[in-house]
């Protein structure tokens, strides 16, 4: 449905003394999207995201590489073929972006009176979407009696107006509660399963990706460096960037005096301290008691996390692996042959 | 107070009734679709025009620069050719609205300023044409700072026309000017004074009710 395909976007800034300096916002993305899925991009901030998403509508005009939306290369449109091509992209941002000096039910009205459509088929579409947003009973209001949510309802039922078959969905809870995020990602999660509208959405929040997106795709300094699966990001993500983004999201990082006293290098009264990552069956199996039994190894437990990601689980655990460093290390070699990520932190000090 | 007197104030303040709204219509019309080009064609703008942009700014800050007493004097051959003739309240809304076009031009800027620029972005994104930007959103969301520019005008162009009796213009200044002033009658310039008070406070509040009216943030 979406086709991003080695797609650039350099701008170019005149700074006094040292002649123009080109910035690489981004740099020769590729990306798919299949009808009817949710993709997220996520990234840090000044990383692309913003460019990314505004280069599907053209908004941003990238400076080289081709756009598709529905099978349209928009990168090739005229000005007013381009502006039809728009009706069919609904797009949603961080700060709403309603017309103050509209009501509400004249804001959901604006993109079916920039189609020229009639009054009273455009009543006849609004009534509807402000039902299946919740605020039916908002429609006179200004945009300035409502709630950050209902302002981002508003604008999603604005963005829907148009029967569009791409919503592109710029950070659209970064400025809502945790509470008003979930609402409003069940909402768009329940527009793409009943109206089949695909969703491009970039944010900064694993959270966003975890709840409602079925691919990912991680963007860093302009370019899109990882793309997968959400399960598959949440079990094993490839880069660094990935993997700082899921011990970010999932908080486990071990405790502060644990840090402190790591060494990089074993030696001779040490212990290892590894994050143990699974997934799949390897939630399920007894493998800690196993360990203890098959290669002699004590675990200490000190920190654990079982979260379920979709239809799948993960397992994070950090522990400190008690034995000879033979042991040891054939206790790793041993979880490693049950698919379970081990990651060693450091060393440890023995205490006795 | 002789009745011919009051007559004589009364007329004057019909003048400068007059003068304020004409210039001031007329200034509106021309200076509002100069204030909507200057904002769009600036750089980056939804009709990026950076020579035209340069060109009418420097057009504007010129109309602006140009003390009012000077300006009245300079066109009177323009005002000759407009109104057939240069004394008398038509003559004297020739300058009153050439110098306030700019400045409504710019006040309509400024205004246009204050509209987030998410706002023309969501439009854009919509499939809006420039036009439809400049009507369905620029001009709406901007009407709070346009209407207060305009009450900003309004009182302007009272306080120039009062200049305009320089030029033999009329209304309420010149007879401040001829009687209050040149005669010596005190009475007459307090009152003139005190008619021209009251005028700029209703200006205002009508201004301010606009707005208010208006205002949906």
């Amino acid at each position: 449905m979406i086709e991003l395909s080695n797609v650039s976007k350099t701008y170019f800034s005149n700074n006094k003394g040292n002649g123009s300096h080109a910035i690489h916002a981004l740099k020769e993305a590729n990306l798919i999207v299949p009808k009817g899925t949710i993709h997220g991009v996520i990234g840090l901030s000044g990383a692309g995201k913003s460019t990314l998403i505004r280069c599907v509508n053209l908004l941003e005009r990238p400076t080289s590489g081709t756009v598709t939306v529905d099978g349209q290369e928009m990168t090739s449109l005229s000005n007013a073929a381009l502006n039809r091509a728009r009706h069919r992209i609904g797009m949603i941002f961080q700060h709403f972006n309603l017309l103050t000096t509209r009501s509400v039910f004249d804001n959901v009205a604006l993109p079916l009176e920039l189609m020229g459509q009639k009054r009273h088929t455009v009543r006849e579409r609004v009534i509807p979407l402000l039902e299946m947003v919740g605020l039916a009973d908002k429609a006179d209001q200004y945009p300035a009696q409502l709630s950050g949510g209902q302002k981002q309802r508003v604008a999603i039922a604005r963005a829907l107006a148009s029967k569009p078959q791409v919503l592109l969905c710029d950070e659209a809870t970064s400025a809502l509660d945790p509470q008003t995020t979930s609402s409003i990602l069940e909402l768009l999660r329940d527009i793409n399963h009943q109206l089949g509208i695909t969703i491009l959405l970039i944010t900064h929040e694993m959270e966003v990706v975890k709840s409602i997106c079925h691919r990912v795709s991680l963007i860093s300094d302009g370019e899109l460096v990882e793309d997968s699966e959400v399960g598959d990001f949440f079990t094993a993500p490839r880069t660094q960037l990935g993997r700082e983004f899921l011990n970010d999201f999932l908080q486990l990082t071990p405790p502060k005096e644990l840090i402190e006293r790591l060494v990089d290098t074993p030696r001779d009264n040490t212990h290892p301290v590894v994050r143990l990552t699974f997934s799949g069956d390897a939630v399920s199996t007894p493998l800690i008691s196993r360990l203890a039994r098959e290669c002699g190894v004590d675990v200490s437990i000190l920190q654990a996390k079982v979260e379920s990601i979709q239809e799948r689980t993960l397992g994070l655990m950090i522990a400190e692996l008690l034995g000879t460093p033979t042991q040891t290390q054939q206790a790793m070699t041993y979880l490693e042959s049950h698919q379970l990520q081990v990651e060693v932190l450091g060393h440890v000090q023995r205490n006795d | 107070m002789s009745s011919a007197m009051i007559d004589l104030i009364l007329q004057a303040t019909l003048d400068t009734l007059y003068m304020v709204a004409v210039s001031g219509l007329i200034s509106t019309l021309v200076g509002l679709p100069l204030g909507v080009m200057l904002y769009v064609t600036r750089p980056r703008q939804i009709l990026a025009k950076p020579v035209l942009n340069q060109l009418l700014s420097i057009i504007t800050n010129i109309g602006r620069s140009i003390p009012f007493i000077i300006l009245m004097v300079a066109i009177i051959p323009f005002t000759r050719m407009l109104v057939g003739t240069s004394i008398g309240i038509n003559a004297a809304s020739v300058p009153l609205t050439i110098a306030a076009i700019p400045f409504v031009a710019r006040l309509v800027e400024a205004a246009l300023n204050e509209i987030s620029p998410g706002l023309i972005e969501a439009a854009q994104a919509m499939g809006a044409t420039p036009w439809q930007i400049i009507c369905k959103v620029l001009i709406p969301e901007a009407r709070g700072g346009i209407m207060t520019g305009l009450t900003i005008t309004a009182v302007t162009l009272v306080s120039y026309s009062a200049m305009a009796g320089a030029v033999g213009g009329g209304g309420l200044g010149d007879l401040g000017i001829r009687y209050g002033y040149n005669r010596f009658n005190p009475t007459i310039m307090l009152i003139t004074v005190v008619i021209l008070v009251v005028m700029v406070q209703g200006f205002q509040s009508l201004g301010d009710y606009l707005v208010r009216k208006s205002d949906r943030k």
